[in-house]
């Protein structure tokens, strides 16, 4: 067994709303350079949909992540090494301007700019690319909130595979959003994909980065992503993609999409994995139990063994501390409520969902019932076949079992809490329905629905405590900066004050090159 | 005469070897991030599907093909038994084939360079100036190869050529050897030198990178965010710290 540690995140999908904001403050903050016009990091898309870029998740066609080749061994679904080399003149799997969109401005200065006359001034689409006028014709979420879904739903990979059973009907249709970043995978096969070997997953974090000084333009981890998260920099001739802010991380910063996220369904925290048995876990031959086998890898944090091994492979204390605290742990692997997006990619992406109950609730809701009954609730689970098909095939490869259980436990969670509210006697009988204990219920209702800012993002920050630590030690500073300080209504950290002597902190700090250097206690 | 002959056929040849050596390793030293074959394939890939992969393959031919005809010496090849009379054929054959794929390739190249929209727009100063560069040696190589090989009865430039172009490397420029050849060959050899010049300097760097190494490595990358420099980390420039904080943990 060797421990290493994984930084991971858990969206709970029932809260999002698709208001993009975390796309937008993505690309504010990453990707308003000429170059990326067109790349998401964070794109949010509507399901069912063809997602961004489009049809990504057409793998017979895109060839992206793992197989198992006759032998059931694991291979790169795009092709040996030598396949790799011998296409790479031109990469036969690459998506192109046509599967993401051609980006665009506006001509504003026309509108500024015009003579007077009879006509109104309007400001006409230019192509980002060649300058000239282009007709827009798709974007990143051009099919949001089902928009042209009559005409292009059935374009959606997973609804080609369900057939015909996915209805776009106004009475039929259900949606839901889908929030997707690099996955961070721990499998990763764009990092498997670089001929350069210029893609690393950090060992620290197990975050995924691309070395631009290393990056040669070969754009063949663009086709070994399976989610499409690996983008080409036009401009530069370089791969770029999601860093998971990791200069925000290091300080203790919960990622851009994360900390501005409107419907605060993010979490972010550690996983400690068995990094050993990572290859063993993507061979696994059926599907359906891929999703199990990675979790299998995912080693409880509060188990005395796990943590002896951890502190036996150099994890540090506070990293092993914030792992014990870590909430996507909790969601993926005690409420079992978390579901990794594609096991069958064979990657082992980090960033889980929370399929939504919402499909449900609306369709309850919609034709009179009362939807949070949980008679109803379970009823309807069992009803609706194909929105849990459709999640079936997002999560876990197809195999509806899990997803039920997930639904089941939302549902009990929401009857649940509709008594209590209500100030009824607790029900023992919905906890139990749906394998939960009540105390449980509760606990997971408090992380899903309440937790505060310092309960989703336990970051684990080896400099700032240390700059924290530095400044407790300073004679005659009065701020106290306690990071679990809890009642910080916005959730900003808060601000480090500069003064003369932290200036001078700082500079030590920045100066030492070890912990030791550091003249503070441990 | 001499002295131009000299210049042309002894200075020259330095500079531009210089130029591609020390340039190289300035441009790798300061302008790794520059280091890419700037794809163009995001922007069309219809035109590219085929002219980038014959262009290429038929590239990797002909230098192989240069490479068999300038360093190994004709001795060498009698040696093993194969005449110069055999050696003409089979290389003005495998040569023609080779040289006629990359040249439709490299028409395909420019063609769509020029005519799409995208990717022309993408195409530096630089860009132009290798393809002019390079299409000149190409061009010049395959005149002198259909003039001398196909429609001549055959030049063995393995006598004349290829000494003078192997006595560079061995730091005794012999002139005389390459001055008896035809006006073609020496035309085509400047050229040549002038693309290694200025090599550097265009998106042709990508050509000493080229991914061998992918072959052997590990499939699965890791490294320490605290690792010191190593193979493609730059070393912090002089001034300025590395990007996140020292002292970090181990
Ligand atoms: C064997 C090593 C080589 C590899 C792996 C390689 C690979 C590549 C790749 C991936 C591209 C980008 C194609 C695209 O997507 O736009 C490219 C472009 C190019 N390469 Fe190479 N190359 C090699 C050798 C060479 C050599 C020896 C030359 C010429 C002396 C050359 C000349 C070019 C040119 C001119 C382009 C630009 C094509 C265009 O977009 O107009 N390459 N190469
Ligand atoms: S999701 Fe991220 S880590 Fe996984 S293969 Fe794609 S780019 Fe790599
Ligand atoms: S900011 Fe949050 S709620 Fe809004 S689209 Fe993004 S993930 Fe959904």
């Amino acid at each position: 067994m060797r421990v290493m540690a994984q930084m991971g995140m858990v969206m709970n999908l029932d809260k999002c709303i698709g208001c993009h904001t975390c796309s937008v403050t993505c690309k504010q903050a990453w990707t308003n350079r000429s170059g990326v016009e067109y790349v998401w990091f964070n794109n949010v898309e509507t399901r069912p949909g063809q997602g961004y870029p489009r049809g990504y998740e057409d793998q017979e066609k895109w060839k992206g992540g793992w197989k198992l080749d006759r032998k059931g061994r694991l291979r790169l679904k795009g092709g040996s090494r030598l396949h790799k080399l011998s296409t790479i003149f031109s990469n036969p799997r690459l998506p192109g301007i046509e599967d993401y969109y051609e980006p665009w401005t506006y001509d504003y200065d026309v509108l500024i700019n015009a003579p007077a006359g009879d006509d109104f001034p309007v400001a006409r689409p230019k192509s980002l690319i060649t300058d000239k006028d282009m007709k827009v014709t798709w974007s990143a979420n051009w099919d949001d909130d089902l928009g042209g879904a009559p005409e292009h739903g059935h374009k959606d990979p997973i609804v080609k595979k369900l057939g015909d059973k996915v209805k776009f009907e106004f009475e039929q249709a259900f949606m839901f959003y889908l929030p997707r970043i690099c996955e961070h995978c721990l499998n990763p096969s764009c990092v498997a994909s670089c001929p350069s070997g210029a893609i690393y997953k950090r060992e620290e974090d197990g975050i995924v980065l691309v070395d631009q000084d290393s990056c040669r333009g070969w754009r063949m981890c663009v086709s070994g992503c399976p989610y499409k998260k690996i983008y080409f920099n036009h401009k530069t001739g370089k791969a770029e993609k999601c860093t998971m802010c990791y200069p925000r991380l290091e300080a203790g910063q919960p990622t851009v999409c994360s900390e501005t996220c409107v419907g605060r369904l993010r979490y972010l925290g550690l996983f400690l994995y068995d990094a050993d048995r990572v290859a063993e876990a993507a061979t696994v031959e059926d599907e359906h139990q891929l999703m199990a086998a990675q979790k299998s890898l995912l080693l409880d944090p509060r188990d005395p063994e796990v943590l002896a091994a951890a502190r036996r492979d150099g994890i540090p204390e506070d990293w092993l501390e914030a792992a014990g605290n870590s909430p996507v742990y909790d969601l993926a692997c005690k409420y079992n409520v978390a579901l990794p997006l594609h096991p069958e990619y064979r990657t082992m992406p980090m960033v889980w969902y929370i399929p939504p109950l919402s499909p449900v609730v609306d369709a309850l809701t919609e034709t009179g019932h009362d939807g949070e009954d949980i008679g109803n609730l379970f009823g309807a689970i069992d009803a609706m076949r194909i929105p849990i098909e459709y999640l079936a095939e997002l999560f876990t490869a197809g195999d509806v079992e899990p997803v039920n259980d997930v639904l089941q436990k939302l549902a009990a969670m929401r009857a649940h809490m509709r008594t209590k509210n209500l100030g009824e006697p607790a029900d023992p009988e919905i906890a139990a329905a749906a394998g939960m204990t009540i105390d449980d219920l509760e606990a997971m209702y408090h992380l899903l629905a309440i937790a505060k800012y310092e309960d989703r993002y336990v970051i684990p920050t080896a400099h700032s405590e240390v700059a924290n630590a530095l400044l407790e030690e300073m004679p005659g500073c009065s701020v106290d900066f306690d990071s679990t300080n809890s009642d910080n209504p916005v959730g900003e950290n808060q601000p480090v004050p500069v003064t003369i002597e932290s200036f001078n902190l700082t500079k030590q700090r920045l100066e030492a090159q070890d912990y030791k250097d550091l003249d503070y206690k441990q | 005469m001499n002295s131009l002959n000299n210049f042309l056929f002894i200075v020259f040849p330095y500079i531009c070897l210089t130029s591609f050596v020390v340039g190289h390793i300035w441009r790798y030293k300061y302008d790794k991030f520059g280091w890419t074959t700037r794809s163009s394939q995001w922007y069309e890939s219809r035109l590219l599907r085929w002219s980038s992969p014959m262009f290429h393959f038929g590239l990797l031919g002909v230098l192989a093909g240069h490479f068999v005809g300038l360093v190994i010496p004709e001795s060498w090849t009698e040696a093993v038994g194969i005449s110069e009379s055999q050696y003409h054929v089979a290389s003005a054959v495998l040569g023609s084939i080779a040289g006629v794929v990359m040249v439709i390739g490299l028409i395909g190249l420019i063609y769509r360079r020029r005519s799409t929209p995208s990717v022309f727009r993408a195409t530096t100063r630089t860009d132009k100036l290798m393809y002019v560069v390079l299409g000149t040696v190409i061009v010049l190589g395959l005149v002198t190869t259909f003039y001398w090989q196909i429609l001549g009865g055959g030049y063995d430039y393995r006598l004349t050529v290829a000494e003078w172009f192997r006595s560079i490397f061995y730091l005794n420029p012999q002139v005389q050897d390459i001055v008896v050849a035809p006006v073609l060959f020496k035309v085509h050899a400047l050229s040549a030198f002038l693309l290694i010049g200025i090599w550097p300097y265009t998106r042709l760097v990508h050509v000493l990178s080229a991914p061998v190494g992918y072959l052997w490595r590990p499939y699965i990358v890791y490294r320490s965010r605290d690792d010191q420099p190593q193979a493609g980390n730059r070393d912090p420039r002089p001034g300025w710290e590395k990007p996140g904080l020292s002292g970090t943990r181990r």
